[in-house]
């Protein structure tokens, strides 16, 4: 059995919004973090999908998935770190209360 | 593997050498000698930003990935300037008890996000340019976040990351739909199949171009500076505002022209309106700010406004204003971040009314404020006269007489702010103005630096002829 094309790209469009959604919507630091994530995945399959059955003689497509995860990996290491920080500062990390910056 | 390819990237190989010893100078030294660390870093990058004008060396290597022409190399020397000069300002800030155990990673952090940024700079595929984009601003989240004891400082390192991932996915997204369009990640080659706008085309040209924005700061995405601005430290402030944009606006130009030049009348219309809204809101945010940094963050929001009108016309004399301005730009600006970072480090003073009567107490730093906010605002003997005038003339040759109007009404606005702070500085009576405190003279050096920009870039034409003529348009 054949998936076509459209079915991963509706899959991963799905994905990416939701993850807009979620960032835009969610009150918790974390969950913003993991909206981020879902939206990253979302561009993988993109890359991985396009690669596989519109060019499969290349590799760019699965390269840059490669580098996008990698670097994702360094991105959320970092956000957390800082989370952590918020959360000794004020021992809470719901966006409401990280608000000392707005006048 | 031909070693020659690594001839070309002599800036990015100088960069890290100085990154090399200085962290193993920062490793392997005792507290005496650290002493000398903030000398020896200064003295590396000036040697370095010296060594970036000598002997250019132009052409591509690694199969066309990295590009190094004359532009590319006169805007990462703009940038050396830029750092060199933050640098100077950091001394009195990193001397501090809380921030002096970590002085190396200061430097260590500017550094490697300077090394990504110049990766931006030039790269021409999208893998380099998306790990170029990500090693400039990953680490800066940390820079912001860099006053570990502090909320505020946190708090904006937060905000900072949330932001910066999501715009950079989101202009992955936009890259992945032109990946599926195109077949290749070359810009070059992109080009070439991009003949004739489709849906698609169009969908992955907003999205990149959102992308992009959202480093710019540039209007409908513009609400986490302000935020993060204020609560970075002042030197990680500065760098933000001129050095990270410079590098983005470069990014920009060459996306705009070297890859959808052929949709040239698409993004045109989306940057006039952004434009439009980006220089009017910024300086209506401005007004009504009292804290100098918040001030200072809307004033460089209006200022990217600037920068990016005179890109969105497509000639290459659009481009060498452009980057004359963020030339300008980075000197006028440093200046005025220099001289809030020495009030903010011997008072601990932000606020504009706190500088009510700084000049019976300060003279020479009233001084400078006054010449960096006239550059900023624009009045003639300063070189940001010449920068606006540039801008202006490129636009008005392409007859975009309306947005140039708008443009126009904006300089008498922002004209109105910066002159405010004038007015505080040398009118505004003050029972308690700020006491009269001695600047260090890494600060005092990166005055004259700026000073001797703001005075001298605007009659050395010489400059601006020699930006023109290397610049490229569509």
């Amino acid at each position: 059995m054949n998936v076509p094309i459209e079915a991963y790209l509706i899959v991963s469009t799905i994905m990416f919004f939701v993850g807009v959604y979620g960032f835009l919507a969610r009150r918790n630091l974390l969950t913003i973090l993991m909206s981020l994530e879902l939206m990253l995945n979302a561009v993988n399959i993109n890359f991985t999908v396009f690669n596989r059955y519109l060019f499969p003689g290349q590799l760019d497509g699965f390269f840059f998935t490669l580098f996008i995860i990698g670097i994702a990996a360094a991105e959320t290491a970092l956000a957390i770190a800082i989370i952590i920080n918020i959360y000794r500062n004020i021992q809470n990390i719901f966006v409401d209360k990280v608000n000392n910056l707005k006048h | 593997m031909d070693l020659s390819n690594y001839l070309l990237m002599r800036q990015e190989m100088s960069l890290l050498l100085v990154f090399l010893i200085l962290i193993i100078y920062d490793l392997f030294s005792n507290d005496k000698a650290k002493n000398w660390f903030h000398f020896s870093a200064c003295s590396l990058w000036f040697i370095h930003t010296v060594c970036g004008f000598l002997f250019p060396i132009t052409g591509q290597s690694f199969a066309g990935m990295f590009v190094n022409g004359d532009i590319e190399i006169m805007t990462k020397n703009i940038l050396n300037i830029g750092v060199l000069i933050i640098f100077l300002q950091s001394y009195s800030w990193l001397k501090k008890e809380d921030t002096a155990f970590k002085r190396g990673e200061f430097f260590m952090l500017v550094l490697i996000t300077l090394f990504g940024m110049y990766l931006m700079i030039s790269a021409r595929n999208f893998i380099l340019f998306f790990i170029g984009l990500e090693t400039a601003s990953l680490p800066v989240a940390t820079l912001v976040a860099f006053d570990k004891y502090k909320h505020n400082s946190a708090e904006a390192g937060a905000k900072f990351i949330l932001t910066a991932v999501f715009s950079s996915v989101i202009m992955l997204f936009g890259l992945s739909l032109l990946y599926g369009n195109c077949g290749t990640l070359y810009f070059e080659d992109i080009a070439t199949t991009i003949s004739s706008p489709s849906n698609l085309l169009i969908l992955a040209l907003t999205f990149v171009l959102t992308g992009l924005f959202f480093k710019l700061s540039l209007v409908p995405f513009h609400l986490w500076t302000a935020d993060v601005y204020e609560g970075a430290p002042t030197n990680v402030t500065s760098y933000l505002s001129t050095i990270s944009k410079g590098a983005a606006v470069f990014a920009l130009m060459v996306f705009l022209y070297r890859v959808f030049g052929n949709l040239f009348e698409q993004w045109n219309i989306i940057l006039w309106w952004i434009i439009a809204i980006t220089i009017t809101v910024g300086n209506i945010f401005a007004i009504r700010q009292n804290n100098f940094k918040r001030f200072l963050a809307f004033s460089s929001i209006s200022q990217a406004g600037y920068i990016v009108l005179a890109v969105f016309i497509g000639t290459a004399q659009g481009m060498g204003a452009s980057i004359y301005y963020i030339l300008v730009y980075v000197v006028s600006n440093l200046a005025a971040f220099g001289v809030a970072n020495a009030i903010e480090n011997a008072t601990g003073k932000i606020n504009i009314s706190d500088y009510n009567g700084l000049y019976k107490t300060n003279p020479n730093l009233s001084i400078v404020l006054m010449l960096a906010m006239f550059s900023l605002g624009g009045i003639p003997p300063t070189a940001g006269f010449f920068s606006k005038f540039f801008v202006f003339t490129a636009v008005a040759e392409q007859h975009e007489y309306v947005l140039l109007f708008i443009a126009l009404l904006n300089t008498v606005i922002s004209l109105y702010y910066y002159l405010l702070v004038v007015k505080a500085l040398f009118i505004n009576a003050n029972e308690a103005p700020i006491e009269k405190f001695k600047t260090d003279w890494y600060a005092k050096i990166s005055f004259i630096i700026c000073l001797i920009g703001i005075f001298s870039i605007g009659f050395a034409s010489y400059i601006y002829e020699y930006i023109n003529s290397i610049s490229f348009g569509i």
